[in-house]
């Protein structure tokens, strides 16, 4: 509701806005925040969270196009390589937190540092600048003509982000895994005491954010044109937005696909619409946090109010 | 009647301790059996080696619809049908009722969710019980018999044969509990045998064919419940005999305290009216939701009454946050120790303390440690907190005990007027008996206690007056010594 009462207002405001460039080009531009977005939406469900995402992407982007420039690939060898390292440095934080017993939010945040740390080391903060000619072009499926120059096609960004969502949205709502995510953000010990692997769903979840980062790497990559390891770190926070305003809940076991989806739109169309109409985007910043603040407690008020209806017997 | 479950020799030791010392028990098939035993008796454990989670020593033995078990783990024993209920009903909230239920089917596998099955076997096993929730609903958005009734259709979707319930009725109202009991009835005749753990022994006759009673880890023995009564079973249970007599009202009751007069709060109870006099027990009853609850907060300060007045000691006060009516001399037990009562993971001691900080510091603000070591040493003293060190987290304490300390803070504010809300929920006898003790001192000492309960022998023998509340009204206000059990029952559920 509120998504297309600011579509509207910002419609008005600003001819550029509804435009299927415009448009598009959010799409393109806030693929890789919704990608990682999917990522972190399933490890909070699963009661846990991670904010290491950005530094697996710089580290899955930095070794995956060294190796495609240095060996030569196809679009499948760098897919499957990015979603390796994704995958194994997900792997190592689940390790940490299921064995060493210490809350996600202490490993992650470790892990980003070690993972960024290392990374800057081994390359010395250089960019790279020339990709492999393939990928520089990108894809662009299903060309269509819009309006008088341009023709639009989905792109490698557009079709990452909608697979991605597809699949997340199978695996949550439809595997018997995906419940048995739910059922383990919702209640741990009830969920071990029905026998449930938490170790191995654990370590599932995490490595399917390190997965998502790993995927939501390339499509950053071929966007810019470039690898730069030291950009992506830093821009945990917007995933977050998309997260938490889509209403995913800190505390585990709530959260979904479409509010995700929901919350990544509003978050594109807030920091879109302050470019637009030429408010500083020095303001971002503060819009966004004041949206969250105000979605957030909305929805803790309202949440008290059914709590002391049911409360009062 | 064929036998289902048949235990014998079974003992179980954790390190030096002899939980369970050489227990048979012998279950039939639709049987309806209730344990009873105090804290530390040994039932958790009993429960825990039937449904294979502990291994009893080696002797014992272990034999399930004629097939004898050796080793029994969770896996064999679920196979068996042995389905247990804890009291915190192992639901996951977040999920829907279909979900819950169904959960049987959902363990492991990687395979797709088939929604409309689950719909269906969920709606089928309500239906069995008699029982419609929307099956989409989140679990969380039922109340706490709901919540119970779901865990019950999810045993019985898992093919129980035997189904243990802890402590089922703590949390229902009468009704409920009515209900529940009814339910029971169901069960067995669909030849499922049921056993109940619990402390209410009341409930525990009506409900029961057979009960068994442990004690410190041994089998007292297991009686038909048409041949014992409440009394017997106590004296079972801890080998000790607790009389309870109707007090004499005192003949100089103190000045009254507290005085309320037509107090009322939107939705909640109007025209109370009633007085609280100093060295004098005030027991208050009433089903759940006819306002006690919400009488005694508002007494407490936390949700001010829209009209009427409160006075104290002759002066009519206006109580608008719990921190004056704590400053003014009125304490507040609360119901729900467990989350309201006590910080599970601090210590005795800081749970002691809490009251009483600014008390306990010095020039500076900070809290002299020996202040603090004395206070938490006269209050362990005067209430008898088993304790072996009172830095120890609180959570590791029985449930008396648990009790005692949320007393001993709130004692510590030498209150003027105390309000105990279910004060022996989830207490053993003995140590019921021992805060019922601790409630004769109070009131001897000039405390005015408001006692509120949901069990009329308690408030019945335990309190000088009693108040009786319906749907929100003072329906009735007697003294002890003119009242009985028949007629509060009847005041209560009319």
């Amino acid at each position: 509701m509120v998504i297309l009462g600011l579509c509207a207002s910002l419609g008005f405001a600003n001819a550029q806005f509804l435009t299927m460039q415009n448009l598009f080009d959010l799409l393109t531009s806030y693929a890789f925040v919704g990608i990682l977005a999917l990522g972190l939406l399933v490890v909070l469900i699963a009661g846990g969270i991670d904010i290491s995402f950005t530094a697996t992407a710089s580290v899955a982007q930095y070794v995956t196009l060294s190796l495609a420039n240095a060996y030569g690939a196809n679009w499948i060898g760098v897919f499957a390589i990015a979603i390796g390292i994704g995958g194994a440095l997900g792997a190592l934080n689940a390790i940490f937190i299921q064995k060493l017993r210490i809350p996600s939010i202490i490993v992650s945040v470790a892990t980003l540092n070690i993972f960024y740390g290392l990374l800057i080391f081994f390359t010395g903060g250089k960019y790279i600048y020339s990709l492999p000619d393939w990928f520089a072009t990108g894809i662009f499926w299903f060309e269509f003509e819009w309006g008088k120059d341009s023709s639009y096609g989905v792109n490698l960004q557009i079709l990452a982000l909608a697979l991605t969502f597809l699949v997340t949205w199978l695996l949550l709502n439809r595997t018997n895994i995906g419940r048995q995510i739910y059922a383990m953000g919702g209640n741990t010990d009830a969920a071990q005491r029905l026998g449930f692997h938490i170790f191995g769903l654990n370590i599932l979840v995490y490595c399917y954010m390190g997965v998502m980062a790993g995927i939501a790497s390339l499509t950053q990559a071929q966007l810019a044109q470039s690898v730069a390891p030291t950009v992506l770190v830093g821009k945990e926070l917007d995933v977050v937005a998309a997260v938490v305003l889509g209403g995913a809940s800190l505390m585990g076991g709530v959260g979904t696909v479409f509010g995700t989806f929901l919350g990544l739109t509003l978050l594109a169309i807030l920091q879109n619409g302050i470019i637009l109409l030429g408010i500083s985007s020095y303001w971002s910043p503060f819009f966004v946090g004041l949206v969250i603040l105000i979605s957030v407690s909305a929805t803790a008020w309202s949440q008290r109010e059914r709590r002391s209806q049911s409360a009062s017997r | 009647m064929a036998t289902f479950l048949e235990m014998s020799g079974i003992s179980k030791r954790f390190g030096g301790v002899h939980a369970l010392r050489d227990v048979d028990l012998t279950l039939e098939v639709g049987e309806v059996h209730c344990l009873v035993g105090e804290n530390g008796s040994g039932k958790s454990t009993l429960i825990k080696i039937i449904s294979g989670v502990e291994a009893a020593e080696p002797g014992g033995r272990i034999a399930i619809s004629g097939k004898e078990y050796p080793k029994l783990n969770p896996v064999y024993s679920t196979h068996c049908g042995i389905q247990v209920i804890y009291q915190d009903l192992s639901l996951f909230p977040n999920l829907t009722v279909a979900e819950n239920i169904a959960m049987a089917h959902h363990l492991g596998g990687l395979h797709s969710v088939n929604w409309t099955s689950m719909r269906a076997t969920a709606k089928a096993t309500m239906a069995k019980i008699g029982v419609e929730f929307d099956p989409d609903a989140k679990v969380s958005e039922l109340s706490i018999a709901g919540r119970q009734l779901v865990a019950i259709c999810r045993a019985l979707a898992a093919d129980a044969k035997l189904l243990i319930m802890d402590e089922p009725t703590a949390s229902l109202t009468r009704h409920e509990v009515n209900a529940l009991i009814a339910l029971v009835s169901e069960l067995k005749r669909a030849g499922i045998c049921v056993v109940f753990v619990s402390h209410r022994l009341d409930e525990v006759l009506e409900i029961a064919e057979r009960v068994t009673v442990l004690r410190d880890g041994a089998k007292v023995g297991t009686f038909a419940a048409d041949t014992i009564d409440g009394g017997k079973l106590s004296h079972l249970m801890t080998g000790k005999s607790f009389e309870y007599q109707i007090q004499a009202p005192e003949l100089a009751a103190g000045p009254v305290v507290l005085e309320v007069k037509s107090l009322g709060r939107e939705g909640e109870y109007e025209d109370v009216s009633l007085q609280l006099r100093a060295g004098e027990v005030v027991g208050l009853t009433g089903l759940l939701g006819s306002g006690r609850t919400e009488l005694a907060l508002s007494l407490f300060g936390m949700k001010p009454p829209d009209r009427g007045t409160i006075a104290l000691d002759g002066r009519p006060i206006a109580l608008r946050t719990n921190a004056e009516a704590i400053d003014r001399g009125i304490a507040y037990v609360s119901e729900d120790r467990l989350t309201l009562g006590l910080i599970l993971n601090q210590s005795v001691t800081a749970n002691v303390t809490l009251t009483v900080l600014d008390r306990l510091a010095g020039a500076l603000g900070l809290i002299a440690a020996r202040a603090r070591q004395t206070h938490v040493a006269r209050w362990v003293a005067e209430l008898g907190i088993k304790v072996s060190n009172p830095a120890n987290p609180v959570k590791t304490l029985s449930g008396g005990n648990q009790q005692r300390v949320v007393l001993a803070k709130w004692m510590a504010t030498n209150p003027r007027v105390l309000i105990l809300d279910s004060p022996t929920v989830g207490v053993d006898i003995s140590a019921k008996d021992g805060i019922y003790e601790i409630i004769r001192r109070l009131a001897r000492e000039g405390v005015a206690v408001l006692m509120i309960s949901d069990e009329i022998p308690e408030v019945l023998y335990h309190s000088h007056r009693v108040l009786v509340m319906r749907e929100g009204r003072l329906t009735t206000d007697v003294a002890a010594a003119a009242a009985s059990e028949d007629a509060l029952r009847q005041a209560v559920n009319a």
